[in-house]
């Protein structure tokens, strides 16, 4: 659409002739030598001749009515002037001469090394930072200092177009539509509707891309009935009398799964020893909340998940004082002496503990995998337990 | 730059201050130094030292710790049994004797002779139980594999104590150091007897070959280049986007004030 601020000031508002003719013929007579077509959207050879009316009006091929002067040629305060465009004229000389060090830093400066383009990168922006500062910081002297004070008020300009351009262009339109034959010809109208539809639905396809769901994969980890714990780093296999001071604290993962990090996200566990009646677990009911606890320790030694049940990060800032599990992200804390129940922060639930026992040569080894998902809620979860 | 002076606009000198103050304040939170190796003392001596030991510790520990060493409820605890390694982290790094109680005991200038720890260490020990002062050897990380020190690290150590070493918050006041000042002697002590909040790491959980790697890896991280200029604590990307986003958000917001700031008027 023609912009109706645009319009050509001292132009012709004569229309150019049958605009549905697409070519534009000219008549020749004025202008015997401009080309007979021209490509739609270039601008018009013609100065004296517009796509569209113009909304200024003006003498027919004459110059524009001057309009009185906004803008004083002078500086309100010449002394004034006089010194700013010497702090001007520094900054774009400072400006220049950084322009010229950035050359020259492009030029010295090998990159071939890590400290070498370090080096490079540091020259080359302090002087790129000094071009555009000096620049900058002298415009601004130039606007404030320079140049005359004044205030201009411009009116903003309507938005809806003048009557006349929306008359041109529904002129246009309704000439172009009958050129164009779409109405008459329903074979190429369907074909060409056809021809979009696939390629318009196509986005909503691709929404498929989303899932799968997750189904039950997030119910359970890969930890099995008698997979060993294995010291997380190491990957050695843990025996309660050597994980035995209390106050120790490590991560654990599934024997088989050290290096598969899509399973390690859901299975890590970190171990701690406790010392001799430390932990207030029982099997029967939680003297905090009623609850049942689970009492899966061996030798004082108990294993908690180590994803949080907030929002999934690895809590494993463990405290031997207090006994406080902390995750870093967002500060829940766990009691690990009461079955990580949540004491701070946002999480709602305890972090899973993995039922733990020994096997034949000693070493630490899941029962069975945990009895509830572990990690933040998620919508196929349920209500929270 | 009389035009900044004048200006009327008395938020401009706030912003400036604050820049200031924002400067100031990153100088001196950006400076790192390298703190000299504390005097580690070395093994457990014999009688005479014992008593000596037995001696200091009246005078400098027994006010919090009791007597005898059997902790005093709420202020210190027993030391009956931690053994050598714990009172020689202690005191070589500064933490005790203690100026007062605290959440977390921050490392301070040392206040004992070499001889002195070894003396009280010698007492400790003869209470009976815990770790032995490491010898030398025991804790050189020269020649240990760092790469996998960095693997033990990351799974231990760096959820408190920053991939870097560079340390960060507990619950309640308490905190994971810095690593950066730390003896090779002194991790190792530390991970043998778990100073205050910190997790115990046995040998035979964590071996002292392990041990020394993971030594490898925090003094190796010292020497690593900061790439980026300054290391900013070395604690991640939250300073780096607190640095730009305060520095250059006050810097354009005092240009724009600048720019736009009504004209001086001119005297007539």
């Amino acid at each position: 659409m023609t912009d109706p601020t645009a319009g050509h000031q001292g132009g012709d508002h004569e229309r150019d002739g049958d605009p549905s003719a697409g070519p534009e013929p000219r008549d020749g007579a004025e202008e015997p030598r401009e080309p007979r077509y021209r490509v739609i959207g270039t601008p018009s050879p013609a100065a004296a001749r517009t796509m569209l009316a113009a909304p200024h009006p003006g003498t027919p091929g004459g110059p524009p009515e001057p309009r009185p002067r906004e803008l004083p040629a002078e500086p309100d305060d010449p002394a004034r002037a006089k010194r700013a465009e010497r702090i001007v004229a520094a900054c774009f000389l400072i400006a220049f001469l950084a322009g010229l060090g950035f050359i020259a830093a492009y030029v010295i400066f090998p990159v071939h090394s890590i400290q070498r383009v370090v080096n490079s990168n540091l020259a080359l922006g302090l002087t790129l930072s000094l071009v555009f500062l000096g620049l900058a910081a002298g415009a601004v002297f130039w606007v404030r200092n320079v140049m005359p004070w004044v205030v201009l008020t411009e009116a903003r300009k309507p938005l809806r177009s003048s009557e006349e351009d929306r008359a041109a262009f529904q002129e246009t339109f309704q000439q172009g539509t009958e050129a164009s034959q779409f109405v008459k010809r329903p074979l190429l109208r369907r074909t060409l509707i056809a021809a979009t539809v696939p390629v318009a639905v196509a986005p909503i396809l691709l929404l498929r891309d989303l899932g799968p769901l997750p189904r039950k994969t997030l119910d359970h980890t890969v930890w099995r009935d008698g997979m060993r714990l294995l010291n997380y780093g190491i990957n050695r296999p843990i025996r309660p009398a050597d994980f035995s001071s209390p106050g120790g604290m490590i991560t654990v993962v599934p024997d088989g799964f050290q290096d598969d990090f899509n399973a390690l996200a859901k299975a890590a566990c970190i171990i701690i020893k406790f010392g001799p009646n430390q932990l207030e677990f029982t099997s029967k009911s939680s003297p905090v909340d009623g609850k049942v606890v689970e009492n899966w320790t061996v030798d004082n030694i108990v294993a908690y998940s180590k994803i949080c049940t907030h929002v999934g990060c690895p809590a494993a800032l463990y405290e031997q004082t207090t006994h406080h599990i902390l995750c870093p992200c967002h500060q829940s804390t766990f009691d690990a002496t009461r079955g990580a129940k949540v004491i701070f922060g946002p999480a709602t639930r305890a972090l899973p503990q993995l039922p733990m026992t020994v096997d034949a040569q000693g070493f630490l080894v899941a029962k069975h995998d945990f009895t509830e998902p572990v990690g933040p809620s998620f919508w196929e979860r349920g209500p929270s337990t | 730059m009389r035009a900044i002076t004048a200006r009327r606009r008395p938020a401009a000198g706030y912003g400036v201050i604050l820049l200031a103050l924002l400067v100031a304040g990153l100088c001196y939170g950006t400076i790192t130094g390298i703190g000299s190796a504390s005097a580690a003392a070395r093994s457990v001596g014999s009688g005479p030292l014992t008593a000596e030991g037995k001696s200091i510790f009246n005078q400098q520990c027994a006010s919090c710790h009791g007597l005898f060493a059997q902790g005093v409820q709420d202020t210190a605890p027993s030391l009956i049994g931690v053994g050598s390694a714990a009172v020689d982290f202690q005191v070589s790094t500064g933490r005790m004797p203690a100026k007062e109680p605290a959440a977390e005991q921050p490392r301070k200038p040392i206040t004992f002779t070499p001889r002195m720890i070894r003396a009280v260490s010698a007492y400790i020990a003869s209470l009976g139980g815990g770790p032995a002062t490491p010898s030398a050897a025991e804790v050189n990380p020269s020649g240990a594999n760092a790469g996998l020190g960095q693997q033990l690290f990351v799974a231990s150590c760096a959820q408190c104590h920053n991939f870097v070493g560079a340390g960060g918050a507990l619950t309640y006041g308490k905190y994971a150091p810095p690593l950066t000042k730390s003896t090779p002697r002194q991790i190792f002590e530390a991970m043998l007897t778990g100073p205050e909040a910190m997790p115990v790491f046995n040998n035979t959980t964590i071996t002292p070959q392990e041990k020394r790697d993971i030594i490898a890896y925090i003094t190796r991280t010292r020497t690593e280049p900061n790439p980026g200029g300054f290391s900013l604590g070395r604690v991640g990307p939250v300073t780096e986007g607190i640095v730009a986003f305060v520095g250059l958000m006050l810097f354009m917001v005092l240009a724009s004030m600048w720019i736009t700031a009504k004209h001086r008027k001119t005297h007539d």
